[in-house]
This record gives structure tokens, C-alpha cells and sequence, in this order.
């Protein structure tokens, strides 16, 4: 039984972390950039939602999407366009320097000390239990888990059969070609980063719903596990990211679970990334790209 | 004969500069002039130009993106602070204990390095970068959840400190050997064969340039070097926390390293020395409420500078503003006849 919650708990933490792997990946597949940034989407997100639960928790969480949502295009305007075509390390490092950004702004804004955002309480769902034969399972964690599902259902769907989803597609695989097909390559990164941006949103308040609590630095830790899971999934690849996602957090509460080990859990995840990558250089849905001369 | 002259005195520029700044602070210590905010600005500094020459060495020369480098000083700190406490109560806290420290904080890392070099022989570009990330992180949480008789664990590990005054003159000594040993290497035929690879793997490997053996040299150099800056840390501060070496840290020598300009040891050590001193000047500035406001304009002027260097809209801008065209044009004005083979002698370096 012990098991079976450990695994449903792992499911559901791996959606999370599936849903942040999705944002990294679609920014790295379409402007092949590392966005480190992407993980101080989620504290912001977390912070608007605690400016707007007073009103209502629907209201705040559907606030925090649109305001990441703008966040995110206004960084990508400001601070990624004008490199585009620089240095992938140049771009790095800005990203670094809008993820400080993003962290002081928050600081001067809310304090350092963590902030207590009782999404889960407004809903009305706190430490409520859903027994299924000797099987307790929290309603947060069901939400999130359905959430999840659907969020990923939904991306993969759109991807798949919209126009702006295969343009997507298309920008990934070869950037020069799809302009010449007459799509425009500036508006389809735009959209990437602001569905990245949403879903790292929606991640917030997941991860509220988990523990009620937030600060500046928040975002870091979620974001680089993310970014470990796009990576074990195959960076540039969308079921990779919630293959790899969803295997991170499996492995992430099976290791809580264990006493001995538990201390060890970022160690755990992360040797794993790195043995993986030993095996699979290229990750365990990305493609392997041949050099050629 | 006259140009010879002028190539090698801009090789030695840097020992000189940092010699220089040892013996008037040596000078003025025996005057009894320097305070102590001073003189531990002066080891971190020595610290962080260690940091980012040995970064440097791989990102800048070798080409491959580390974001572990503060992995590398957490074992040099943890382990040369170690040997460096035991051995403080046979031998006494002196010099001797130091080298020895210093010594197996550097084979430790190196250690280290290797390991972290292997994947490297498979892995690029950013595949690399997050392997190198994760072991960074990894090794922070094998300290951080060690024994309080081992490596203090959480709390962090006891260190004994050196004579506390004069500690900086060894940071800077070893700063010049650092210099030393990684411009020598670059300059060596080995160095030639590293950044050959950083240009084209494949033709380096056709022109039979031992691609692994080159790789892990760079990577094991790299890392011994940081681990000779994490011994010399755990010797400035009384506890050594696995805290501090988190991949915040790494980044934060990256960015030195990226600023200063890739593939120059020079703009590495300016940019080390600039940004310890900014960091420095806005705390003592920005005091109170306004603490916050350091990190805001850290970021804003990293990601201002990064923008201006890199964009390549304002590519025109640059090269029409930039200091090497200004000295240039000074120099230009103070020659009465423009000597054409040093300028380019110049730019050739």
C-alpha cells in the first residue's frame, strides 16, 4: 500500500516537474537556448497568486498565468531578441542575469523571508484524503496528477494538429527552411515562451498546493530538476520532457521514502542524469545528431 | 629584435602587475598601513582570479561549458581543509601544513576533474554543461550530509586559520603560479593542440591531436587549479559550508570568465578583480534597505554588458567605439609615421 501512495505521489510531483521539463525543452528546441531563467517564472508565479488570492484562488491562479505569460514574452523581447544569432554562451549568461534579476525585483518587492500563499485552503481542499480501499491519497495530489495529464494531453494535441503547433514544429527542425515556408520565426519563439511561461505558472500552483509556502529564491532548485528531467528525456523532444519529468519525480519520492537515503535524494537524481547520459549521450527520446564534416 | 622585445614583455604583463601589487602591499604592510577589510578583499580577489584562470582553461581554451566549477573547490576546500586541520596539531599551522594541504586539495580535485572529464569525451555543448552542473550539485550533497567527526556535515567544517594578516601574500603567490602553470601550458605545444580542438574537433582529430587525452589534460588542470582555490578559501574563513558552493557559485565564475572575454587569461583576471571589487563597493554602499538593490543592479549591468558586447545589431557600434580602436587611434595621432608591421603584430596577439 505504502508502495502504491509513494508511486501516486511520485506521479504527481513527476507531473509538475514534467510540465517545468516542457517549458525548458519548447525554448531550447525553437531558439536553442538554455533559458535558466525559466525556473524564476515559477517564484513569480507564485508571488502573483499570493497578490490576488485575497480576491478569489480561480481568479489568482488564472492572473498568475496571464501576468507569467506577459513576463515571459517582455524577457524574450527585451533580453533574448536583441541576441539572437549571438553566442549561445552570450545568451546563457544573459539568462542567468535576468534570473538574478527576477530574484532581486521579487526580494525588494516581498522580503526575503518565505511567504505562507494558502492556495489549498482557499479551495477548500487542504488535507482532505481520498480513500480508495486502504489507499489515502491527498486531493491536491489527484489535481495535480489531472492536471498534469491533461496540460500534456492538451500540448501534445496542439503541437500535433494546430497550425502555430506544427510552425512550431517546423522552426525547431530547421529555422532557415521554415522561414522560407513563410513562417514567422520571431512570433512562433514568442509563443513559445509564453506557453512555457503559462505552464510554469500552473507548476506554481501545484507546488503550493504541496507546501504553502514561497520566497525569491524558490524557483531555483524546481527549475534545474526540470531542466535535469528535459535533459534525461532528450532536450528538444516533448514527450522526452514528460517522460523525463515523470521519472524524476518517481525516483525523487521513492528516495524521500527511504530513510537511509533519503538525505541524498538531489544526488540520487542527478547521478542518475549523469549515468543515463553516459548510455545516451543524447538522452531517451532525443535524436542523435551525426557530425558531419 | 625590437619586436621580440615588445611580444614577450606583453606575456610577462600580467606576473608583473600582480607582483607589483604584492610588493606595494607588502610595503605597506610592514608600514602597518593596510586594514584588515583590505587585506581579505585582496585573498578573495586571489581567489577568484585562481577560479576564473583555471574556468578559463576550459571553457575559453577547450571550449566545453562548465557550470560545475564550484564542485571542484567544494572538494579542494572540504579535503584540504581536512588534511590541513589534522595535521595542524603534528606539524603546527604553518607553511608546511599548507603545501601539504594545498597538495592533496589539488590531487583530490584533479581526482575529480578526470571523472568529470570522462563524460566530456561523449557529451557537448549543453548536454555537458548539465552533467557538469549535476555533479557540482552532487558533490555538495555528499558533504553536506557527512558525519560531524568526518566533514562536519551541515554545519560545516572546522578549519585553522593561517597567520590572518599575511594570509593574502600566499593567495597572490599563488596566483602567480597558477599564471604561471596554465599560461605555460597554453603557450606549450599542448595548449596548441587544446584550443585546436575548441576550434574543430574533427580536424584536430585528422591531424592526429589525441582528442581524449586532451580533454581530460584540460579538465584535470581546470579542476586542480579550483581545488587549490577551495583550499585556499577554507583557509580564510573559520568553517567551510557545503552552502556556499552551490551552482550559483559556479555561475558567478562563469559570468567573471565570460566577461572577460573568452579565451583571454588577462580579461579573466580583470574582470575576476572587477566584479570581487564591485560586489565589495555596493555591500558597503548599499547598506540596510537598500542590500536588496546590490543584486538588482549586479544583474542589470550583466545583463547590459553581455547585450552591448553581443548583439550583433550593435556589432557597427562596437567596432567603431571600442577601447582597442580608441588606443589605437591615440597611438595613431602620437607616431608621426604609423609603423603598419606592429599594429599588426598587435592584433595578431
Amino acid at each position: 500500500m505504502e508502495f502504491l501512495t509513494t508511486l501516486v505521489n511520485g506521479l504527481s510531483l513527476g507531473g509538475i516537474y514534467a510540465m517545468i521539463a516542457l517549458g525548458y525543452t519548447m525554448v531550447y528546441g525553437i531558439a536553442k537556448m538554455l533559458n535558466f531563467a525559466h525556473g524564476d517564472i515559477i517564484m513569480v508565479g507564485g508571488y502573483m497568486i499570493l497578490l490576488f488570492l485575497p480576491i478569489n484562488p480561480i481568479v489568482a491562479i488564472i492572473a498568475a498565468m496571464i501576468f507569467c505569460m506577459i513576463l515571459g514574452i517582455v524577457v524574450e523581447k527585451l533580453a533574448y531578441k536583441p541576441l539572437r544569432g549571438a553566442s549561445p554562451l552570450a545568451v546563457l549568461i544573459t539568462a542567468i542575469g535576468v534570473s538574478y534579476l527576477l530574484q532581486s525585483i521579487a526580494q525588494m518587492a516581498f522580503g526575503s523571508a518565505p511567504k505562507f500563499i494558502t492556495v489549498a485552503a482557499k479551495l477548500g481542499i487542504d488535507g482532505k484524503m481520498l480513500h480508495i480501499g486502504g489507499l489515502s491519497i491527498g486531493y491536491s495530489t489527484i489535481i495535480t496528477l489531472v492536471c498534469s495529464i491533461v496540460v500534456m494531453i492538451a500540448l501534445s494535441l496542439f503541437v500535433k494538429y494546430t497550425k502555430t503547433g506544427r510552425a512550431m514544429v517546423a522552426v525547431s527542425e530547421d529555422k532557415g527552411a521554415a522561414q522560407l515556408m513563410g513562417i514567422n520565426v520571431n512570433s512562433i519563439i514568442m509563443i513559445t515562451f509564453a506557453i512555457g511561461s503559462v505552464l510554469a505558472a500552473l507548476a506554481s500552483v501545484f507546488f503550493l498546493l504541496k507546501a504553502p509556502t514561497m520566497n525569491p529564491t524558490f524557483g531555483s532548485l524546481p527549475g534545474i530538476k526540470a531542466f535535469t528531467a528535459a535533459v534525461i528525456g532528450g532536450i528538444g523532444s516533448i514527450p522526452g520532457a514528460m517522460l523525463g519529468g515523470i521519472l524524476l519525480g518517481i525516483v525523487e519520492c521513492f528516495a524521500q521514502a527511504v530513510p537511509a537515503i533519503s538525505p541524498y535524494t538531489d544526488a540520487i537524481e542527478f547521478s542518475i542524469l549523469i549515468i543515463l547520459l553516459l548510455v545516451k549521450p543524447a538522452g531517451l527520446l532525443g535524436k542523435k545528431r551525426r557530425e558531419k564534416v | 629584435m625590437n619586436k621580440l622585445k615588445n611580444i614577450q614583455w606583453k606575456n610577462y604583463i600580467n606576473y608583473i602587475a600582480i607582483a607589483l601589487v604584492l610588493v606595494v602591499f607588502v610595503a605597506l604592510t610592514l608600514v602597518g598601513s593596510v586594514s584588515a577589510s583590505t587585506t581579505s578583499l585582496l585573498e578573495e580577489m586571489a581567489i577568484k582570479i585562481i577560479l576564473a584562470v583555471s574556468l578559463s582553461l576550459v571553457v575559453g581554451f577547450l571550449g566545453e561549458l562548465s557550470l560545475g566549477h564550484a564542485g571542484f573547490m567544494c572538494v579542494g576546500a572540504y579535503i584540504g581543509g581536512k588534511v590541513a586541520a589534522v595535521l595542524a596539531a603534528p606539524l603546527g599551522n604553518g607553511i608546511l601544513t599548507l603545501v601539504i594541504a594545498i597538495v592533496v586539495g589539488a590531487a583530490s580535485a584533479a581526482i575529480c576533474g578526470f571523472l568529470v572529464g570522462l563524460p566530456a569525451l561523449r557529451l557537448r555543448g549543453d548536454y555537458l554543461a548539465i552533467t557538469t552542473l549535476a555533479f557540482g550539485e552532487i558533490v555538495r550533497t555528499i558533504f553536506m550530509n557527512t558525519s560531524e567527526n568526518s566533514f562536519g556535515g551541515p554545519v560545516g567544517l572546522s578549519t585553522p586559520r593561517f597567520d590572518k594578516k599575511h594570509f593574502y601574500i600566499i593567495c597572490l603567490i599563488m596566483v602567480l603560479i597558477t599564471l604561471f602553470v596554465i599560461q605555460n601550458l597554453i603557450r606549450s605545444k599542448h595548449g596548441r593542440a587544446i584550443e585546436a580542438i575548441r576550434d574543430n574537433e574533427i580536424a584536430a582529430r585528422a591531424t592526429g591531436i589525441n582528442i581524449t587525452n586532451y580533454k581530460l589534460l584540460g579538465f584535470i588542470m581546470s579542476a586542480a587549479f579550483a581545488g587549490i582555490a577551495g583550499v585556499l578559501y577554507s583557509y580564510t574563513k573559520f568553517n567551510v559550508s557545503s552552502q556556499m558552493f552551490d551552482y550559483n557559485y559556479s555561475i558567478e565564475i562563469l559570468v567573471i570568465v565570460v566577461l572577460g572575454g573568452m579565451g583571454s587569461i588577462n580579461g579573466s583576471i580583470i574582470s575576476a578583480v572587477a566584479i570581487t571589487f564591485l560586489n565589495r563597493y555596493l555591500a558597503n554602499v548599499l547598506t540596510g534597505n537598500l542590500a536588496v538593490l546590490k543584486d538588482l543592479i549586479y544583474a542589470l549591468i550583466l545583463i547590459f554588458i553581455v547585450i552591448y558586447n553581443n548583439a550583433p545589431a550593435l556589432k557597427d557600434f562596437r567596432e567603431k567605439y571600442n577601447f582597442q580602436t580608441l588606443v589605437a587611434k591615440l597611438k595613431r595621432k602620437k607616431a608621426s609615421k604609423p609603423d603598419t608591421d606592429e599594429a599588426q603584430v598587435k592584433e595578431d596577439a
